[in-house]
Formats: structure tokens, sequence, C-alpha cells
């Protein structure tokens, strides 16, 4: 069999089910906008102590508005930030993303197979942010410092009411509820980030967009913090963490890791609606663990990728994410190929957990595990088409009847996974005019097995 | 005549709380897999049971004991239910070093380690591609009664339900006790004592009657250590394993322990001596002298008949 693929970007997940702007800590504005958490992307680079950790969001309002604070685990330098290129996380989650693969069936009365593939994109990742400094109520600024676009301030606090005053001062707008949780970190000795957008030189970089910013740091702490996403967020929120390890499979401690359903075939007419399809497959499966999870979308060796919703990275690109151990690894600059490289050239294992959320399943920050797992796994979905050209044989009849039957069990599958309802799934079926079944005279049930032995009788 | 004969059958089987341990742990893994979805391949399971019942039959020919597949398979399944491999050569070295720790790391007639948490950790610590998974049963509260009630009637036949209920008290005083140092709401401290992890370890490994102290007050002192060096380990040094981690730490105190508070050592039920009116038998002997007892179902502590010159393991 031949993969052909082609690159029909209709999915992507983290804009589907909201566009809204959020970090894995909460925004607080200096006017009366409104706020809204409920998507937001990470990528962790992991091995050892060692954490490069690039968060990227997708925020359209008015730069003036921004404002986050995440908690950290240690204090951060200047030389420990770094702006990346929205580029990166793009290509990474269109590396990962479920994919939509086609099989074409072969003239029963001949032999020919093919498949297609599809792939789904995600929106471009921007960023905002503001900040500014001053001294009282057992706050200190530890560190102060621009880079690119943000203003950055690296704050420690010895209480946390006078934390929520200090940022209330500075025109930070902290949601209700947040001082306990402010407090919880300070007692954790954790650090707070906190950054705002420099309008000068938003202006001189241009764009609409905020880019994303990476943060280097060593701690024993493999989490990340969502609590305070949590304060002030309508809802569910949505966080696609990227994990990038030496050794395999990273996977939640203190919630369960559960795969997506997978290798599922689905009508034809998915193929226009993929989106739409993985969105709703998302909520009912997460319905199922009780509205909530935290799901592995993807999880490869970096090397390779099959079939291939976008190429793996390149050396450059990982090593722009943090990847930090590239030097240690075999020299090769080169593309990475589609399959295996003979030495793991990379070295280099991605997992991607999709998590839905909110402050009552999710109490706790986000804990993490490196498994030494590196067995693949991907969200893969599969459109089967049925040989249309003309088919002039005994095995014919047969195989109508079987691409038939074939099919009312991917109605079935669809309904199950989505939980819409098999009529609908039909109605759609037949406006789409695609995968509609084949007029068979005779089922082919009816054929005795006799038949088969003396056709000509 | 046929029922009386299965109602001493029943007894019989009912007396032995590894029997229970044996069914719990079977249908905790079936769960998993079918329920959970856990990664388990055939081949882990058939290598950690084949392995331990394989090395217990050995060590008992050299040792000259009757080999008895009890114990091995609790090992095997509750290292089926923890270790994650991706490698058969693995599996079968953590059954290896689970049994073969029971001969050959002893102190005083008992062995010190519980072999499964001997093979897990070893292994764990050692390799790269073996690993514990913490979340793999999630915090589901319907499963954490489920487990509550199996693991309250393993426990409680093998009458070291102290230490299970000691263990999970003391952790509880520390989750508990944290979240209100640090102002965390009640949820979180909730979340954190319904993983299923901690309550797996809290009543299906560190209940195993060989390595607990013998003593009700030995037990509940050690069930508070390990908690605090579990709790320390997770919430100190951020490893989620914390717990499994700490009872390997702390198993070398259990001697002393025991030094401290005496009391009589238990022993695994016998069948034979339990089905009354059944043909009776010689009582077993171990060639070191040891008897196999039939347990006081009144006693505290099952009666120790015998000088010990070897132990069971």
């Amino acid at each position: 069999m031949k993969n052909i693929f082609t690159a029909a970007a209709a999915l992507s997940l983290l804009a589907l089910a909201s566009s809204a702007n959020a970090f894995c800590g909460f925004y607080v504005a200096k006017a009366d906008t409104d706020l809204f958490n409920s998507s937001s992307k990470v990528a962790l680079v992991r091995d050892g102590e060692r954490t490069v950790i690039t968060m990227a969001n997708d925020y359209q309002g008015d730069p003036t508005e921004f404002a986050m604070v995440i908690p950290v685990p240690t204090l951060i330098s200047k030389d420990q930030v770094h702006i990346s290129d929205p580029a990166l996380l793009e290509h990474l989650d269109a590396y990962t993303a479920p994919r939509l693969v086609e099989y074409f069936d072969d003239n029963p009365c001949d032999r020919r197979l093919y498949e297609t593939m599809q792939r789904v994109n995600s929106p471009a990742p921007n960023i905002k942010s503001e900040s500014r400094g001053d001294k009282a109520l057992g706050v200190t600024i530890e560190e102060q410092f621009s880079v690119g676009e943000y203003d950055i301030l690296i704050l420690s606090a010895t209480e946390s009411n006078g934390l929520q005053i200090w940022l209330d001062q500075n025109g930070y707008k902290v949601p209700e509820g947040a001082e306990k949780t402010l407090g919880s970190y300070i007692k954790q000795d954790m650090k707070f980030f906190v950054a705002k957008v420099n309008l000068e030189e938003k202006a001189k970089q241009g764009g609409e967009m905020l880019r994303p910013i990476a943060v280097a740091y060593e701690s024993p702490k493999f989490m990340l913090p969502i609590r305070l996403g949590t304060v002030n967020a309508n809802g569910d929120q949505d966080l696609f963490v990227y994990a990038l390890t030496r050794k395999g499979k990273v996977e939640t401690t203190n919630y369960r890791t559960v795969k997506i359903p997978s290798d599922k075939e689905l009508p034809i007419f998915i193929k226009d609606d993929f989106g739409d399809f993985y969105k709703d497959m998302y909520s009912t499966t997460a319905e199922r663990e009780g509205g909530h999870g935290v799901f592995m979308e993807y999880a490869w060796d970096m090397n390779w990728c099959d079939p291939c919703a976008a190429d793996p990275l390149s050396r450059d690109e990982l090593q722009e994410l943090g990847v930090f151990w590239m030097d240690e690894a075999i020299n090769d600059p080169s593309i990475m190929p589609r399959r295996p490289a003979p030495s793991g050239a990379q070295d280099v294992f991605v997992t991607r957990l999709h998590v839905r959320y909110d402050a009552e399943s999710f109490p706790e920050d986000l804990k993490f595990k490196t498994t030494g797992d590196k067995s693949n796994f991907q969200g893969r979905y599969i459109l089967r088409h049925a040989y249309d050209g003309e088919m002039e044989c005994e095995a014919a009849t047969e195989y109508k009847q079987s691409v038939n039957d074939r099919k009312d069990e991917e109605v079935k599958t669809l309904a199950n996974l989505t939980g819409w309802s098999t009529g609908d799934i039909r109605t759609r079926i037949e406006e789409s005019g695609k995968g509609g079944y084949f007029e068979v005279s005779e089922p082919a049930l009816d054929v005795k097995w006799w038949k088969k032995i003396w056709p000509g009788e | 005549m046929v029922l009386e004969q299965g109602k001493r059958f029943w007894l019989a089987v009912s007396v032995d709380p590894r029997h229970y341990q044996i069914g719990v742990l079977s249908s905790l893994i079936l769960l998993g897999l079918f329920h959970f979805g856990f990664n388990l391949a055939w081949w882990h399971v058939a290598g950690c049971v084949g392995s331990t019942l394989v090395t217990q039959a050995f060590a008992d020919r050299l040792v000259g004991r009757r080999f008895d597949p009890r114990s091995p398979l609790i090992s095997a399944l509750s290292l089926t239910l923890l270790l994650r491999t991706g490698s058969l050569t693995l599996s079968i070295t953590a059954a290896i070093l689970a049994v073969a720790s029971k001969y050959l790391l002893r102190w005083n007639g008992k062995h010190i380690f519980n072999p499964a948490n001997f093979g897990l950790v070893v292994l764990s610590l050692l390799f790269t591609s073996a690993w514990i998974s913490p979340g793999q049963w999630g915090a589901a509260p319907l499963l954490t009664l489920l487990l509550l009630g199996l693991g309250g009637m393993v426990t409680g036949k093998a009458k070291r339900w102290d230490v299970s209920l000691a263990l999970l008290g003391s952790y509880a005083a520390l989750v508990f006790g944290r979240a209100f140092w640090l102002g965390d709401p009640l949820a979180i401290p909730v979340h954190q004592m319904q993983s299923g992890a901690l309550l797996v370890f809290a009543f299906f490994m560190i209940s195993d009657p060989k390595t607990t102290p013998d003593a009700r007050a030995g037990r509940l002192i050690y069930a508070a250590i390990v908690a605090g060096v579990g709790f320390t380990i997770q919430f100190g040094f951020y490893n989620a394993a914390g717990i499994i981690l700490a009872l390997i730490l702390t198993a070398p105190l259990v001697p002393l322990i025991d030094k401290v508070f005496k009391a009589e050592r238990y022993a695994w039920p016998a069948l034979d001596t339990v089905i009354q009116g059944l043909p009776k038998k010689e009582p077993e002997r171990m060639k070191g002298g040891e008897q196999i007892r039939k347990p006081s179902k009144t006693a505290r502590s099952p009666v120790t008949t015998c000088s010990l010159t070897t132990q069971k393991p």
C-alpha cells in the first residue's frame, strides 16, 4: 500500500473549541475588559531537572489590556527568557495533530489500493503581556527586564494579601478568589513571572500577534500551574501540552492519562467535517470520563511519522524549542526523514496531551512524569472509499454487500464516538452525496455457501 | 455430605487471606485491562507470573521446603499491577528479584523487603524502560469505594487492616495538614487521598503480614513512618511514587521495631488442619523444623507453637 498525503487543513484542535486567550496562569487587565481563558498551548522540553517551557496563546485583544501572571518554581533572569517563533508551535501542533486517513478500495475484480491522508492545521499562537514594578507589602521585584515585545518582572512575595494589593496597585486586575491560590504558591516557594506588552517594542516588531515566550529553568518540579487559570475562567478550558523528552512518553501522575479513541473507520462525509467530528468526539469522550480529563492525542519518536500530518521538526526547530541535548546527539543537521532514522538521530520523543479542565474537576496543578515508554500512539481516523468503477464479476455482489455492511458499522461508530444520532448521520451522508450505499439486488447474505463452491450450477 | 464437604472446603479457602488477595488482585488487573485501558501486554503478565513461580519453586527446592504457589502469585500480580515496562526481560528480572529477595535478604528469620515492592523499586531505579505509573488509576471516587471494600476484606482476613488504616490515617493527616497550612481548598487533599495507587499500596502492599512488624503497636508506628517518608518524597522531592519508595526505604526498620515491640510472628494458616473431618494428615513439617499452624481465630496474633530456625518466606 502506498500513502499519498494531501495537506487539507481542516481541524484546528486548538481553535475548534474556542479561540479565546489563555495561559497556564490567568490574565489580568487594567481596564474592565472581559477576561476569558479557554485554550492555550505549551511546549515542555524536559530532561533530568532541566525544563524549557514555551507558552503560546491566541490573544486577539488590545495589547495594552494584556497581562499575565504565572507561578514559576525558581527565579528567572533575563538570559533564561527567550521570545520564540510562533511558527514553531504551529509546526509542532501540526505534526502531532490527530489525522484523517483515506483508503480507496480496489476493484474487487482487480487488485489496487490507494490511501490518502488528510490532516489538520492549528492556528497561529500569539501572546501579549504587560507589567510594572513597585516595592511594597512584602513583594520583592527580583528581576526586571524586557525581552522582545514583553516587559517582564519576576516577583517573590511573603504573603498573598500583599501580593494581591501590589498587583492591584500596579494595574493588574486580579480575579476574585485568587488570593488563596497565590498564598498557596507563595508558601510552596514559587516565584511569579509577570509579563505585559511593551507597546513601543510591539510597534517596532509589528504584526498583530504576540509571540510565544520561552523560559528555561532547572527544578525537580515537573508541573504546570493551572490553578490560577481556573479562578477567572468561565467553564472549561482546553490546554495542549507538547512534551519533548529523551526517554519516552510523558503522563500525568495526579490525573489519569487516557488515550483518545483512535483507528476508527468513519463515513466519507467526515472528510469535509473533520473539525466538527473531532470536536464532538473529544467532548463525548471527555463526557464519558466525567466531563474532563487528560487525553493523549499523539506520542511518537520525533525522527519520523506514519502517516505524517506534517514533517517532523528539524534539528534547528527543536533547538529553538529548547531541546538542549541536541549537541550530545548525532551531528546530522539534515531535515528529518519520514521514516525511522537508523541511528535515532534526534533522540526526541514527543507526547501531545489535550487537557480539558475546570476548577472543580482539576483542583490540583498538573504534575507530570517521564516514563520509559517509547511505544507510538496517534489519534488516527480512517475513511475507506468503496470502488466506484465498473465491476463485472461474480465477486462484485459480495463486495457490494460487504461495503454496505461496512458503512452501517461506520455510522454506528460515528454515532458512538460523537453522540450524533444515526438518523442525522444518514441524512448527512445522503446530503453529501458521498459514500452512499450500493444497490444490491440480491442480498449477498442469501448466497449459500455451496454456491461459492460450484458457482456455475 | 456433599454440602458438608463444600462448607469445609469453603472454610479452608476463606481462612487463608492469600486466596482473597489473589482473587482481588486478579480482579483489579481485569478491571484495569478492560475498564481503565492499562497498557498491559500479555507477555508482561506471563513473564511476571511465570518467573515468580519458577524462582519460588527453584528456591524452595534449594531450601528444602514444599513449594507453595500462593505467595509468589501475589507478588506477581502486584508487579503486574504496578510495574510498567516495554521489555519482557525486565518483567522477568523484576519477578526474579522480588522472589529472590525473600530468600537472600533476611534478618532474624524474616525477610526484610516486601517482595513485589523490592522488585518494583529496584527495576524502576535501575532501568529507564521500567517505571511506576501512579496516575494510571486516576482518582475515581467509585473506584475508591470499591477498593476500600475489597481491600478491607482482604486485610481484615489477614489481621493487618490496622497497618492499612494507620497508613491511610497518617497520610491523610499529612496531606490535610499541608492543605490547611497552604490555605488550599479541601478538594486538593481529598483528590490526593483518592489516588488509586495510594489505596492499592495501602491495602495490597504494605499490609503483607510477613514484612510488617509483629506487634500491633509496632505496626502502627511503622505505618506512620512509611506515611511520613512517603509524604516527604512526594511533596519535598516531587516524586509521585513516594509512598512506594518509602516502603523499601523503611523496611530495614522492621527488625528494630520487632525488637522493641515483641509479639508472636505471623504464619499463613494451613489448609489441612482447617478441614476437620477430612482424613487427618501428619502436621506438615519443614526441614528447618517449622510447623505450619492452624490460625487461632481468637488470638490477636496467631499462636506460634514452636521455635523457629528457618522461616517460611
